[in-house]
């Protein structure tokens, strides 16, 4: 009696199944040879498909060099420095609901996060530990890159790029430091700056235009706020965008050695 | 150093198999052994259509008289490079195909021009596989690897929340974020517009100039021993200072020992 219900319940279900794989809105949604089709079967034809027709087909092409999908020749630091930015702006955008970046409520609201918000100390978690390990892959990805050559021609632009986003990596980083505003954060971004002063001729203005004023306060506050949520993960979205472009350009990635 | 690809491979072994096969077929024929041979290649797999194929024997047929017996043997057109198109008449007969034709048209083979003279392909075939399933795979298991980190580490481990900045209260070591504390560590040694603006956008700048600078084209390590070299060392250099600054400085970044003072250090 169990088994005969079960089996019905079962049969229903794949016919519920079948019908909303061929109902108009799922096949406007998933495009002809997507997996997620009905009736998808593994050929060298859509293979091709599940690319050429998807989004993903602006950062894949169709097929790749055979030691282009080595583990041991990339070590995946590329794109796990992308995955990273995926993971710290989704994160990012979590703890921008619980925190205003003025001087007299910003640690306040960490540690109301911390204590009083559903996961709120494991976002925030997440998001720290994310951004150091983002430095280092970054890091790590352009020590393998020189160290595969991989900057030679024609990739020198791209290598450039790459240095860029290094660069704006740090930077990334560097003015989430001061956001949580406590007493590591403060002292770390005015040794920072500090050093920044000292910029030959035009230091003191720089240094000006960073802080909001001539010392650390709350100016400085909404200034890296908006520096750390918006223009840095704009510009370096910019240059991710042409980095990837360009390692399709220039023929996918180099090697093998 | 290029390998051929498995799958042109398997082709041409199969073309290879295909042609045997095909010769050791018409081998025993008695008829004259050239006109067999053009005739190999172009039976089955040919590429025009049956139905042209047909209508051009047809028309041939016609030509020659509307004798049904030119037909078989107008197979040999897919080969015309070869052979002389009217061989439809003279191979039955036997001897290799001389002058005549049907209506006494004289035609001789001026000259062969080979696929390869035509078509300059300028790109070696490459051993290529698809970025679906093959590619895609590694990258969800690296990010689900990556993910599955940081979740545990973020549960293990919690950031630093220090007590609230304050101004009146200077932390004693005061050290930047850790991936600046190399450039701290330099201002130890040297005067902060060396330090802190000289050293790190030269470091920048060279890198930045690096592709330009190495004109060796070689990519392979034992070609470009000084240029390994040299970025080890710097990288080295780098490291090591890092580490210095993280943990050998402690009250007023003077130099100490961890296991002695203890660690001074906030990620």
């Amino acid at each position: 009696m169990q088994g005969s219900k079960g089996q019905k319940m079962q049969q229903k279900l794949t016919e519920v199944w079948d019908s909303t794989q061929s109902s108009q809105a799922w096949n406007s949604i998933f495009r002809p040879g997507s997996i997620f089709r009905k009736g998808y079967s593994d050929s060298p034809r859509n293979r091709s498909y599940v690319i050429m027709n998807s989004v993903l087909y602006h950062l894949h092409p169709v097929k790749v060099k055979r030691h282009a999908v080595k583990v041991s020749y990339t070590l995946c630091l590329g794109g796990l420095s992308f995955f990273l930015f995926i993971v710290l702006t989704v994160t990012g955008i979590f703890l921008m609901f619980f925190y205003r970046p003025t001087a007299a409520q910003a640690w306040d609201d960490i540690y109301t996060l911390q204590t009083s918000v559903t996961f709120g100390l494991l976002v925030r978690n997440m998001h720290r530990w994310g951004a150091h390990l983002m430095v280092i892959s970054v890091f790590l990805h352009m020590a393998r890159v020189f160290y595969h050559g991989a900057y030679k021609a024609p990739r020198e632009f791209n290598w450039v790029i790459g240095v860029i986003l290094l660069t704006l990596t740090l930077l990334l980083s560097f003015t989430g430091y001061l956001l949580p505003w406590d007493q590591l954060a403060l002292w770390a971004v005015t040794v920072g700056t500090n050093m920044i002063g000292y910029t030959p001729v035009f230091g003191d203005q720089v240094r000006f235009v960073l802080l909001g004023g001539a010392e650390i306060g709350t100016n400085t506050l909404l200034r890296w706020y908006v520096l750390h949520v918006l223009f840095f993960p704009f510009i370096t979205v910019i240059f991710m965008a042409i980095h990837f472009w360009r390692v399709r350009k220039d023929g996918g990635i180099s090697g093998p050695l | 150093m290029t390998e051929v690809p498995e799958h042109l491979l398997k082709r041409a072994q199969a073309a290879k198999d295909k042609a045997a096969a095909k010769a050791a077929e018409s081998a025993p024929a008695p008829a004259a052994e050239e006109p067999a041979a053009a005739e190999a290649p172009a039976a089955s797999d040919s590429r025009i259509p049956a139905h042209l194929l047909a209508r051009s024997q047809a028309a041939k047929a016609k030509r020659a008289g509307g004798t049904a017996e030119a037909a078989p043997a107008a197979g040999g057109t897919a080969t015309a490079v070869a052979t002389a198109p009217a061989g439809g008449a003279v191979v039955p007969a036997g001897g290799p195909p001389v002058g005549g034709g049907p209506g006494g048209h004289t035609q001789r083979l001026l000259t062969v021009v080979k696929a390869g003279s035509i078509q300059d392909v300028k790109s070696k075939p490459q051993d290529k596989v698809h970025v679906w399933p093959h590619l895609l795979v590694i990258e969800f298991v690296a990010a689900l690897v990556c993910t599955t980190f940081l979740l545990i580490f973020s549960w293990v481990v919690n950031a630093p929340l220090l007590e609230l900045a304050n101004f009146n209260q200077t932390p004693n070591p005061s050290k930047a974020p850790w991936y600046f504390l190399g450039l701290q560590e330099l201002l130890t040694m040297f005067h902060p517009m060396v330090a802190g603006v000289t050293i790190p956008g030269m470091g920048i700048f060279i890198l930045i100039l690096a592709p330009y600078m190495d004109k060796n084209p070689s990519n392979k390590p034992e070609d470009r021993k000084f240029a390994f070299s040299l970025m080890t060392v710097h990288l080295m250099f780098w490291t090591v200072l890092v580490i210095i600054g993280s943990f050998f400085r402690g009250p007023g970044f003077l130099f100490t020992l961890p296991w002695v003072d203890g660690v001074f250090f906030e990620l």
